[in-house]
């Protein structure tokens, strides 16, 4: 852990709420609204990742925090202190943009002293706290280049080290890894959690790559249509999906229709199935999620105690090298089962099976 | 024929189909550029034979000098009002963009495609003794009113009036193309709006300024028919006093040469800019 670090360790500790988003709504045109009345608390020192589609919000609600866009209505609050009035450039608040933003006329080092220069910051300080923020993203030797003279990958790490030298309250980052390749994307988030842990930094992280906010946060607020449909961890927003949208968008799915009745599911080309997990007052529509990956082959013949065994016949096959996605159906349904490379060696396009996945791993979502 | 022979006739080929088309454009600025101004040398230095008298008598003459210096004053003046005057709207069409900017970039150019020579002649009829603006200042108590035709005044404001739309057009190329969200980044970083714009924003408008003011000043520097139509016949600019030399002194010789000295100090603002910044961007 270098200077800079143990300096930001000492900022945090205390726990519960510490940036709170209240009924946020933002309307451009005074009709339509981009946000439909958000909440969201957040804890000190946390990673939350904001996914959803474009055109969902999160961007929209992250302006919001940064100052860059006015609430038409709601509360933000950061550690205990309102902030919707404040204009951007008190709100002590790093951001790290899209495209990196960094200045082109600036070097490396200019642009990570930029915010220590507008503090009014000794001139001996500032050098030497650039100088521990590029150390901390590995860039200690590049502080005399110009942005145009580091790779997509390096200019990420100087816009993140320029949004952390001040010891920002709150740390933004805009789909910071959108312009990078997969490699140094998968690299980056790991080098991005390792900040996160070593700083202990209050974070949100924009994404619309559910593998991202899977892989990187402490929770997932999942966007869509202005309103967070789940406020979760990663594993929950998975395998509990709050909305039949949630399990769509986040990770591969089947989705089946059923009606409940006390304790009991009626799952359309299933028949009726007494699950566990079922809400028990169920009478009402529900839509019951399996993901493909929980779907195996079934070697065996008739009934498998506490599953579900279907006869399936294959229409393609998707090769992802460690995985085979199968898709067919079974009867009227249509169904994705995801299986591992080596037991799916013998199945061709019309290849007929059987499927079988646990009661335990079907979902009820109310529809 | 090998292959490697063939590739290199079919570039000679090429190059020879280049060579002929730019043909009519290089004999056109020959006969009519280049010769020109070979026989306004040869008339600057031949007086029947060779001699220097007529830069000498132009270097030696305080009466040259201070057109000279009144040249480049006027410039100077003209490029920083023009700057002044544009640097604002150009900021105001990039950034609000939209409708205004349509409108405002509409007005620009029909300036830009409206002959000098008509808008010089509508400033005449504007500042005239019996014009709109005189009128106005009587009313408004200032009698008599100030004479604005025929002054340093009068030639100032048409040339900056003329050449506003190169510099918004010179500062619009230049600036559309700055990211806002360098600007957006500095606030975020703790600069006020003010701090934002001086330290981001107009730094990377700078190629704008040098472009547009490069552009203004030579432009301004040769001028000819606004200060001789709207000037002081006092304060000659450079241009004009060429066209005394030869209309009511038919002085060849001397006019060759003050052109001479003209085309040298232009080329050298030329050159400046060409060290600092490259010609090829001077239009963007």
């Amino acid at each position: 852990m270098n200077a800079f670090a143990g300096r930001m360790e000492g900022r945090q500790g205390v726990t519960g709420s510490y940036l709170e988003i209240r009924d946020l709504v933002k309307s451009y045109d005074g009709y339509q609204q981009a946000v439909r009345g958000i909440s969201l608390a957040i804890a000190k020192g946390e990673f939350v990742s904001f996914l959803g589609p474009s055109g969902s919000g999160k961007t929209t609600t992250l302006m919001m925090v940064a100052g860059f866009e006015q609430p038409t209505a709601g509360r933000i609050v950061l550690g205990g202190r309102e902030i919707a009035p404040v204009p951007p450039h008190k709100r002590n608040i790093g951001m790290v943009f899209q495209n990196y933003a960094l200045f082109p006329h600036m070097t490396a080092a200019e642009n990570v002293g930029f915010p220590l220069r507008m503090r009014k910051r000794p001139a001996a300080e500032i050098t030497r706290r650039s100088r521990e923020a590029l150390a901390m993203v590995g860039l200690a030797d590049f502080a005399g280049r110009q942005p145009r003279e580091l790779s997509g990958g390096q200019q990420q790490r100087v816009a993140l080290a320029r949004a952390l030298v001040f010891e920002p309250d709150v740390l933004l980052l805009d789909e910071p890894l959108g312009a990078l390749d997969k490699n140094l994307r998968e690299h980056m988030q790991v080098e991005i959690k390792r900040i996160h842990r070593e700083l202990g930094i209050t974070t949100i992280y924009v994404t619309h790559d559910q593998t991202e906010a899977m892989t990187m946060s402490d929770r997932i607020a999942v966007f869509s249509q202005g309103v967070v449909e789940q406020f979760a961890a990663p594993l929950d927003v998975y395998l509990r999906p709050a909305t039949r949208f949630v399990g769509g968008f986040v990770g591969d799915s089947n989705f089946f229709e059923a009606s409940g009745r006390t304790g009991m599911l009626e799952v359309a080309g299933l028949g009726t199935l007494s699950l566990p997990q079922a809400p028990v007052s169920a009478s009402g529509r529900y839509d019951v999620l399996v993901r493909p990956e929980a779907i195996g082959l079934w070697r065996g013949s008739g009934d498998r105690a506490g599953h579900c065994v279907v006869p399936f016949t294959v229409t393609a096959l998707v090769n992802y090298g460690d995985s085979v996605l199968l898709i067919g159906s079974s009867g009227d349904l249509s169904l994705r089962a995801r299986i591992p490379f080596m037991l799916a060696t013998d199945i061709r396009e019309g290849t007929a099976l059987s499927l079988s996945w646990r009661h335990a791993d079907m979902h009820c979502i109310p529809a | 024929m090998t292959q490697g022979t063939g590739i290199m006739m079919q570039q000679r080929a090429g190059r020879r189909t280049t060579w002929l088309l730019l043909l009519p454009v290089l004999v056109f600025l020959a006969v009519f550029f280049l010769v020109p101004l070979g026989q306004v040398l040869y008339f600057s230095v031949m007086d029947p034979t060779f001699t220097l008298h007529h830069y000498l008598a132009f270097f030696t003459d305080d009466f040259y000098w201070r057109v000279l210096f009144g040249t480049f004053r006027t410039t100077a003046i003209v490029t920083a009002f023009s700057l002044l005057l544009s640097y604002p709207l150009s900021y105001a069409i990039v950034r609000l963009g939209g409708g205004f900017a349509t409108a405002m970039l509409l007005i620009v150019a029909m300036s830009f495609w409206t002959s000098f020579l008509v808008r010089t002649f509508a400033w005449m009829v504007i500042l005239g003794n019996n014009g709109p603006l005189r009128a106005i200042l009587a009313t408004m108590g200032w009698t008599p009113p100030p004479e604005l035709l025929f002054t340093r005044f009068s030639s100032t404001l048409a040339m900056v009036h003329l050449l506003v739309p190169f510099m918004v057009l010179a500062l619009y190329s230049v600036m559309k193309k700055i990211d806002y969200t360098l600007v957006r980044a500095a606030i975020s970083l703790g600069a006020t709006p003010f701090e934002a714009f001086r330290r981001v924003f107009l730094p990377l408008s700078a190629p704008g300024i040098v472009n547009g003011c490069t552009l203004v000043f030579i432009m301004c520097l040769g001028f000819y028919v606004t200060p001789v139509l709207l000037g002081s016949p006092r304060e000659q600019m450079i241009a004009g006093l060429i066209g005394t030399q030869i209309e009511e002194f038919l002085e060849f010789g001397e006019a060759s040469a003050t052109a001479v000295i003209l085309l040298c100090v232009t080329m050298t603002v030329f050159a400046i800019y060409n060290r600092f910044v490259g010609l090829d961007k001077l239009w963007g």
